[in-house]
């Protein structure tokens, strides 16, 4: 809860969201991306024999999951104690970062590969690397796209999907010297970033991941990726660590398998992703591969606090996308408006909670209109619109005095006929529309690029009351 | 049958044609059309913003005044808005719980149990109608609003009676079941991403292949909202809820004048 990355310094969510729609090319970008991951979502998804049957499934096995939580990190901690692991509890992002740096010192590393992982992202790990002397890079294209851009991740699974391969292939030109004849087709930017990133691996001494999934049963950390980052960089250096934060657990393999049937098609329409990789333990004296030393770090940064109250069922958030993919709001700003670490709907609802420190922080929870969309396509049936409702309550409670007695003033007068009628009548709310688009920021807010709505003079109630 | 008309405030302040073509529908498919005019608004205003107390005030105006007309021998009650349709049947009885009033809460859910969205309630009764017609063919686009689809779970029933309009057409366009950007306080909050999203609507509707005459839909606040990023803009296609048009191809003698 303390000490992790820090929601956009001086700036709203609205001048956030203004400048993201005032750039045509990132709501291009940012549209064309999510089409394509929505459309290949319900495709997926249309192969399963009963794709809801197994949503509620894994929406069970989560919240299963979570009310066994404290039983089976114990259960997993201890398993990757036998397997010859080590695991570190981190209550905050500070202690994560603490114990995370100190590994890399002890070994004297200076070079750190990282395969993409949203919990590292929360404890804005790099810059703690960094500053105690390490060179990090990012292996997932996406991340290393945006690392090189000096941005944070976009999206949760396709962190640099609001940059088009033209303006990828003038920052590779720009940043990394890359010839200035590379073409721009996908293909070429990829083998580029291979030959570059292979020696990476190659040279990493420290290798670090996220958890998609941990198996308690066996100790294991499930990583889900495309392009097999996820594999060398826990295959090549010799240490290991992965940051897991600590919802992100499955008491067994066969929930495992739920959550994965779900995971990259919800994600991405694929069945299974291109590399599924399994991390068992340490190297074993027969295993070729592998790193000598694995580190655990089970991240709580509050998370802790979620779990007995009314948002627990945020902690059964599998990462996917696919809400961010499915919301008006998202297509038209991207992820970056949103100001912290998560964007989308689970991130209006995860930024009020875990970054709750920040006080600029409670105003996420209005990114939404409510619309449902991010409800219908959330593989774990998460009620995110519920959920950003309680918080708009609880953000509510410390509204300021003009909000507060905007909102008694409708309530005091349209808690009565009389009163709504006496409020409604066209000269009435002449008098109203004018003070309001002249005192209050709301009728001036609506007015930016649209008309005002005109009272229709004869109310339906007069109407009616004349004889219809 | 016996129904009540949840007028709803939009439309009794800024679009009181659309309650008239209601009554005007409701009547032609055989129904007594009652209003309570102790009726006020939803509440969903204050509800989506954070301030359930607020909205439990005037949420309780217009519980009372429906359950009045329960009482007096309504067996439904018909609202020409999806979301306060929505607000109405799922909102508040959970609405009414936040506040700590049960008792609210159980008389809500047996409003709620009566409430129908219009185009939902006359699907059901679309044996009773007339046979419908327009004077003159009109292409339309269906705005297919949020809480309509993902509440209601209401996905058929309006564009199988826009269908059912003889000359009409209906067209396919790219994103018709995706938000318009209004969301209540959004729209004020965040309104250059509410514009945007207008935006996107109007420029898919131009590019409708064939061309849409007129925007209809079923929440004359979403039409409120796309109308007047259109007209802001210089876009002059008109905007009606689809109970307008309906209305307006009932037979002459089944309209009362």
């Amino acid at each position: 809860m303390s000490g992790g990355h820090h929601l956009l310094p001086g700036t709203t969510l609205r001048q956030r969201t203004a400048d993201a729609v005032a750039n045509d090319r990132l709501r291009t970008n940012v549209a064309r991306a999510v089409d394509r991951f929505s459309t290949h979502r319900v495709a997926g998804l249309a192969e399963l024999d009963d794709a809801d049957g197994l949503r509620r499934a894994a929406r069970a096995a989560k919240q299963q999951v979570l009310a066994d939580l404290p039983a089976l990190l114990e259960q997993f901690a201890d398993n990757v104690l036998a397997l010859g692991g080590q695991v570190c509890w981190a209550p905050t992002a500070a202690d994560a970062r603490r114990y995370i740096v100190d590994v890399v010192a002890r070994h004297g590393a200076t070079r750190v590969a990282k395969s993409k992982s949203m919990a590292t992202e929360e404890i804005d790990l790099n810059t703690a690397l960094e500053a105690a002397g390490a060179e990090v890079t990012e292996t997932d294209l996406g991340e290393w796209i945006i690392q090189l851009a000096g941005e944070t991740p976009s999206h949760i699974i396709a962190p640099a999907l609001h940059r088009d391969r033209h303006q990828i292939k003038d920052l590779f030109v720009d940043t990394v010297a890359a010839p200035l004849d590379l073409g721009t087709e996908p293909t070429e930017l990829v083998r580029f970033a291979r030959r570059r990133l292979r020696d990476v691996f190659l040279a990493a001494e420290v290798g670090i991941t996220g958890a998609n999934i941990a198996v308690a049963e066996t100790g294991s950390i499930v990583l889900v990726t495309n392009e097999g980052n996820g594999r060398l960089v826990t295959a090549l250096p010799r240490v290991h660590v992965a940051v897991l934060g600590m919802e992100r657990l499955a008491a067994d393999w066969a929930q495992a398998d739920l959550l994965l049937a779900l995971l990259a098609r919800s994600a991405t329409g694929q069945r299974l992703s291109s590399y599924t990789s399994v991390v068992t333990g340490v190297r074993g004296e027969t295993e070729l591969d592998g790193p000598d030393e694995l580190h655990v770090v089970i991240l709580d940064n509050g998370r802790s606090d979620l779990l007995a109250g009314e948002y627990h069922e945020m902690l059964g958030c599998i990462r996917c996308g696919a809400c961010l993919n499915v919301c008006p709001v998202y297509r038209q700003t991207g992820g970056h408006a949103y100001g912290w670490v998560y964007p989308g709907p689970m991130g209006a609802v995860l930024t009020p909670l875990l970054a709750a420190d920040q006080p600029e922080a409670a105003e996420l929870a209005g990114a939404s209109t409510l619309c449902g969309a991010c409800m219908d396509a959330c593989p774990v049936q998460i009620p995110l619109q519920d959920l950003l409702l309680s918080l708009r309550r609880r953000k509510a409670e410390h509204a300021g005095r003009t909000e507060r007695a905007a909102w008694k003033a409708w309530s005091a007068a349209w808690s009565d006929p009389r009163r709504y009628r006496a409020s409604t009548k066209a000269a009435t709310w002449t008098r109203w529309a004018t003070s309001l688009a002249g005192r209050l920021p709301v009728g001036r807010d609506w007015a930016q690029g649209r008309t005002l709505p005109r009272p229709a003079g004869e109310r339906f109630r007069d109407r009616w009351k004349a004889g219809l | 049958m016996d129904v009540s008309l949840l007028i709803t405030c939009v439309v009794d302040v800024v679009a009181p044609d659309v309650a008239e073509a209601a009554v005007k529908l409701l009547r032609a498919a055989g129904c007594e059309v009652r209003v309570n005019l102790d009726q006020t608004c939803c509440g969903q205003p204050g509800w989506n913003a954070g301030f359930a107390e607020d909205a439990a005030a005037v949420a309780r105006a217009t519980l009372d005044a429906l359950e009045a007309d329960l009482d007096a021998g309504a067996e439904a009650i018909v609202v020409p808005a999806g979301s306060c349709a929505t607000m109405v049947r799922i909102f508040w009885p959970e609405l009414f719980e936040v506040v700590g009033d049960h008792e609210a809460a159980a008389r809500a859910r047996r409003v709620g149990e009566h409430t129908r969205e219009l185009t939902e309630f006359l699907a059901s009764r679309a044996g009773e109608l007339p046979p419908l017609r327009l004077g003159r063919p009109v292409t339309m686009a269906l705005h297919e609003s949020c809480h309509m689809l993902r509440e209601l779970r209401v996905t058929e029933a309006p564009r199988a009676l826009a269908d059912s309009v003889g000359g009409c057409e209906t067209v396919t366009w790219s994103g018709s079941d995706r938000c318009c950007g209004f969301g209540g306080t959004f729209s004020v909050k965040l309104p250059e991403a509410s514009v945007a999203m207008a935006d996107e609507k109007l420029r898919a509707l131009a590019a409708a292949e064939p061309p849409p005459e007129m925007l209809v839909g079923c929440d004359t606040s979403c039409l409120l909202h796309l109308q007047s990023r259109a007209e802001a803009v210089g876009n002059d296609i008109p905007v009606r809820h689809l109970a307008e048009v309906l209305a307006a191809a009932l037979p002459p003698e089944e309209g009362p004048t």
